[in-house]
């Protein structure tokens, strides 16, 4: 074989490679860590958060469809019930191709827990934890926290009543100070450690659940807004299993700094 | 360019597209399940119950892989993990018993020791050396295979029917997910928890899981005594 061939051929053969290894990996954007005081917990200590960097997007329908090109095994048909119940991509036509009217820059959702971490780590990335996940969510368009921001945490709320927002493209809402598209508006976004919001309060069942987290006590306690949104929020992800493939939940990946 | 360049292309679709395209032979075996997951390659009548043999496609579950790993089983998980003796294991490894596996950690005051006492218990009940009870901790920072083994002792958890293990914490997170098992650290030394004892047949399906402490064991013992069977 002649040089230029052989140059030819490993050439080739590196861009197959990286068409089966990798699909486009969205831009991150670095957030910056510090002590955060999450919305609820058994001690009231502030929760340190390092710095780590956020997909500035959620993943979208045409991401997922390379990632099922290159993962067989997460295919509608394929993936194993055990990692996805049968709500998995439900609205695809099929294992390879979009639902009509669906956009493939919207967000990918009808996916799993399970789905999300492969996702993520076929890409050298990580679902992001809870906390992080509420830090960078703090951020409005101007302010890093905008706990206290009235008219940000109405627009959230806001858009938590508007119906089949999922549908909307990435990047079609807003862009926080992080440089981060559509915390809120879009989309509902797994977590690594979702499945440790505990929300059973009864004691029997649970060692020591957050009870005061759902019942009517803490929620007089919940002074503003942000505590409401936020409130709806933890107990989504304190009512649904790693297996569960829901209509409005996509995510996006994280990576430590 | 001429066709040798493409040679090594050729070859790697020929590679992917051959693992996609095996069909699997048909298979016959027992709607009764008589010999498990015994199958044959033609039909007949099963020569335990003397049914009609059916084609394994037809049967609902368990659908079993090629691997023999049906796609319900916690065996998929590929994830490894240490035991007390510092062995490295997969949970494939335990296939072929009976697996009861409570999620704890070691350092837990309040509701693990009652838990553990719950899995001595139901093994003096359950008494079948194919039963394996497996305690996975929740604080694999903590948890290291000695501080295992020494926990081990201490609990009278003597014997290889005994399995605490230790994983990376993505893999813990995970597996607490296939459990439905809730947990969250809540300061360095302490963790809340879900408290839920879960049984899984010889092929790693859930059969039955048991929520809360201080609860009656019947139901448990009498499900791992037909799973046994």
């Amino acid at each position: 074989m002649s040089p230029l061939r052989f140059l030819l051929a490993v050439s080739a053969l590196a861009i197959l490679s990286q068409d089966i290894l990798g699909q486009t990996s969205t831009a991150m954007k670095p957030v910056k860590g510090g002590y955060t005081l999450p919305l609820y917990g058994l001690d009231t200590a502030k929760i340190w958060v390092d710095d780590f960097l956020l997909d500035e997007h959620a993943v979208t329908n045409g991401q997922y469809l390379d990632f099922v090109n290159n993962y067989p095994e997460w295919q509608k048909s394929k993936v194993k019930g055990i990692f996805a119940d049968a709500a998995y991509l439900i609205n695809w036509k099929t294992d390879l191709s979009l639902g009509e009217n669906m956009n493939p820059l919207a967000p990918v959702t009808n996916v799993s827990w399970f789905a999300a971490k492969a996702y993520c780590a076929c890409l050298g990335k990580r679902l992001p934890t809870i906390d992080e996940w509420e830090l960078a969510a703090l951020a409005s368009e101007t302010k890093a926290n905008a706990a206290n921001d009235s008219a940000f945490n109405q627009q959230i709320v806001a858009s938590y009543e508007t119906p089949n927002t999922y549908s909307k493209p990435t990047k079609s809402t807003y862009k926080n100070y992080w440089g981060i598209y559509d915390m809120h508006g879009l989309i509902w976004e797994w977590t690594s450690d979702f499945n440790s919001v505990l929300i059973s309060g009864e004691s029997r069942k649970d060692g020591d659940a957050d009870r005061d987290l759902f019942c009517a006590g803490s929620a007089i306690n919940a002074s503003n807004l942000r505590d409401y949104a936020a409130f709806m929020r933890y107990a989504f992800r304190g009512s649904i299993k790693a297996n569960y493939n829901i209509q409005n939940l996509g995510f996006r990946c994280a990576k430590t700094n | 360019m001429n066709f040798r360049s493409f040679l090594p292309l050729f070859c790697i679709f020929t590679f992917f597209a051959a693992c996609q395209s095996k069909s699997k032979p048909e298979a016959y075996a027992c709607p009764m399940k008589c010999e498990e997951h015994k199958t044959y390659d033609h039909l007949g009548t099963c020569p335990v119950c003397k049914m009609q043999l059916v084609n394994v496609a037809e049967i609902e579950e368990p659908v079993l892989e090629e691997d023999g790993i049906s796609e319900e089983s916690i065996f998929n998980l590929t994830s490894s993990w240490k035991t007390q003796d510092n062995e490295s294991i997969t949970l494939s490894d335990l296939k072929g018993d009976v697996l009861i596996i409570v999620m704890i950690y070691t350092s837990c005051e309040a509701a693990c020791p009652r838990l553990v006492a719950d899995m001595r218990n139901i093994k003096e009940k359950t008494d079948n050396p194919s039963t394996k009870f497996v305690l996975v901790s929740i604080d694999p920072k903590t948890d290291t295979p000695e501080k295992l083994k020494a926990y081990a002792n201490e609990q009278q958890l003597e014997g290889d029917q005994w399995i605490l293990l230790q994983g990376a914490e993505d893999d813990v997170r995970e597996f607490s997910n296939v459990l439905s098992m809730k947990y969250k650290k809540i300061s360095p030394i302490d963790f809340s928890h879900t408290n839920i004892i879960s049984v899984f047949d010889k092929n790693g399906i859930l059969a039955y899981q048991q929520e809360g402490l201080g609860v009656s064991h019947e139901k448990l013992v009498n499900e791992v005594k037909s799973l046994n069977e």
